[in-house]
């Protein structure tokens, strides 16, 4: 007989127990309001000229929702597709790879964003 | 080590289709369009703080029919998966599981979505004269 707390005690064999879980949905409700006003503005400044995309990403307010965004998205994009390959992706090797490929390459989309972003802002 | 032949997801094709599994894939689904989304936003981002020849490079692509097409594929799957994703995290709250309403649910984040992607295409259209 196993009580759910003795289910839930040592956290699993993976030992992280429901962090992935939990960071997912934080990720969530943070992309919620950060998403509806990427959405606004895409909607004025997508396809507008350079100058005026520059003036627009320097002020700070905009340069922080920016990078508030492409954090908590690219953790939410990264958590997301790590589900994604564990349930589609067979082969132990194969599974491997693509979870560093996923790791690595949303780290370098994050870090590529959040640069390009820091240069124009400041 | 050696693993037993284990029965591996997915099984798109054994099961009738339902709203509920429609929406669960077109979750996933939408949210791996949003990734290659996230590489588009970087190249925008990179371009428009490296110079005017690689921002110009950036416009013609995406202002482009098919970089139009494309973005309002990513417009769509944004909001599909945030909507969607709001009735994820109201399951995780312990509502919505009844089957009727998980039915009504997922058939609202469907037309939703894309009532709410036509009136975003509306509002450039109405606003800049273009999308």
């Amino acid at each position: 007989m196993r009580t759910p707390i003795s289910k839930v005690r040592g956290q699993g064999s993976a030992k992280n127990g429901t962090h992935h879980f939990w960071v997912q949905r934080v990720t969530a409700v943070a992309l919620i309001p950060l998403c509806m006003w990427f959405l606004c503005a895409l909607m004025f400044h997508m396809g507008n000229d350079r100058a005026e995309v520059l003036a627009w990403l320097s002020q700070p307010l905009v340069a922080i929702l920016f990078i508030l965004l492409i954090m908590s998205g690219l953790y939410h994009l990264k958590l997301g597709l790590q589900v994604v390959i564990e349930d589609y992706v067979n082969g132990e090797g194969c599974k491997l790879f693509s979870q560093l490929a996923v790791t690595l390459g949303c780290s370098v989309i994050a870090v590529a964003s959040l640069f390009a972003v820091l240069k124009i802002a400041l | 080590m050696a693993q037993a032949k284990r029965p591996v997801s997915p099984h798109l094709q054994v099961y009738r289709w339902s709203v509920t599994m429609a929406s669960s894939i077109l979750h996933r689904a939408s949210g791996v369009v949003l990734g290659v989304g996230t590489i588009a936003l970087a190249w925008w981002l990179i371009a428009a703080a490296t110079s005017d020849e690689a921002y110009q490079l950036v416009q013609a692509c995406l202002g482009s029919v098919v970089g139009r097409l494309v973005m309002l594929g990513f417009v769509w799957s944004l909001v599909y998966h945030m909507m969607n994703g709001v009735r994820h995290l109201v399951w995780d709250m312990g509502y919505g599981f009844e089957l009727k309403t998980a039915q009504f649910s997922g058939w609202l984040v469907f037309i939703a979505s894309f009532l709410s992607t036509a009136a975003i295409a509306v509002t450039m259209l109405v606003m800049r004269g273009s999308l």
